[in-house]
């Protein structure tokens, strides 16, 4: 799993850190001192955890909760303790830590917190595959709506305005970015694995080196991307 | 008396890991004085709203320097603070100076 951490006092950033260097299964991918450069970050790269500072002057821990739409598993780090009613209000708020942390409070979080994503499939999983299977998405192509059905889609990929949805059967131009149609893609079905490229996860046929095979398209993954699309494969 | 500081707190996360020990005491020289000095700064120029965040920095500090009865002093004052009182002014900054003393010998 990976985090990163935000907080604008550099030894708290170093001591959580550290903290996360105490348990297995979490690398710590970066270090933010403020919050508006978390959020640029997120935009660009999915999380498993953010440990977060509520403190921070400017753009608050909250403001920051405030501004995900589709924030991670957020554990506070903090020197109050008389913020942990409000902080629970916040679904993707799951745990609370009072500074200074002990490692034995940190793993218990980090466990609980492991425990809660590994799980999240084997309860709805099967059932929201479904439902994504099902899914589908209306298009905008000179005045019409289509309707794409999510499994019939195999690569999106950026084209300066537009951007170029490939199905089964045709490739669609759509004046619009990566970045909003991926909002409207159910998370377990696709994947950006590169800048200009977003995939049908179960539409891979191999991967061999940096790049997936889908169908007969061959789509670049980049450095950046390569760890998630990493983790979510059943390796054997 | 003012409570000491120490590094006990520190020295129990490194464990065996000298080069965080190393690490954590470099951030430590480098951050404490720039807050102290931000401390000073507005409270001489009676922003005490804006010393109240960075008391609030500085607390967190305390509390990993071992320092119990400081740390709660700094509750209070910063809620002080926001309420424009700067009586504990005087005891808060013997306390930085304390640390800083501590911090130029480690």
């Amino acid at each position: 799993m990976n985090c990163i951490v935000i907080d604008d006092e550099a030894t708290a950033r170093a001591i959580i850190t550290k903290l996360c260097g105490t348990v297995q299964d979490l690398v710590v991918i970066e270090e933010f001192d403020n919050a508006i450069d978390a959020i640029k970050f997120l935009n660009q790269q999915s999380v498993d955890i953010v440990y977060l500072d509520i403190h921070m002057p400017g753009f608050t821990g909250v403001d920051f909760v405030q501004t995900l739409k589709n924030p991670p598993k957020i554990v506070l780090t903090t020197s109050d303790t008389d913020f942990a009613i409000e902080a629970y209000e916040y679904e993707c708020i799951v745990d609370y830590l009072v500074k200074p942390v002990t490692p034995e409070r940190f793993e218990k979080s980090f466990l609980k917190i492991k425990n809660a994503i590994l799980q999240k499939p084997k309860d709805n999983g099967n059932e929201s595959q479904e439902a994504d299977l099902k899914g589908d998405l209306y298009i905008n192509i000179d005045r019409r709506l289509i309707k794409l059905k999510f499994n019939e889609i195999l690569v999106i990929e950026a084209k300066g305005d537009y951007i170029g949805v490939k199905t089964e059967k045709e490739e669609y131009r759509v004046h619009t970015t990566l970045k909003k149609i991926k909002e409207k893609l159910p998370e377990k079905l696709f994947l950006q694995i590169h800048r200009s490229y977003i995939i049908n996860f179960t539409k891979i046929i191999d991967i061999e080196d940096n790049s997936v095979l889908i169908e007969k398209n061959v789509i670049p993954i980049s450095r950046s991307n390569r760890p998630e699309l990493m983790r979510r494969l059943n390796l054997l | 008396m003012i409570e000491q500081p120490n590094l006990k707190y520190v020295d129990d996360l490194a464990g065996d890991d000298m080069a965080f020990r190393e690490q954590f005491i470099v951030i430590l020289k480098e951050e404490f004085p720039k807050e102290k000095e931000t401390y000073i700064n507005h409270i001489e120029n009676k922003r005490t709203k804006e010393a109240a965040e960075i008391v609030h920095k500085l607390k967190h500090k305390f509390n990993i320097l071992g320092m119990e009865e400081s740390y709660r002093l700094a509750v209070t004052y910063e809620k002080e603070l926001l309420e424009g009182q700067t009586t504990a002014d005087t005891k808060f900054k013997k306390i930085l100076d304390t640390i800083e003393e501590y911090i130029k010998k480690i």
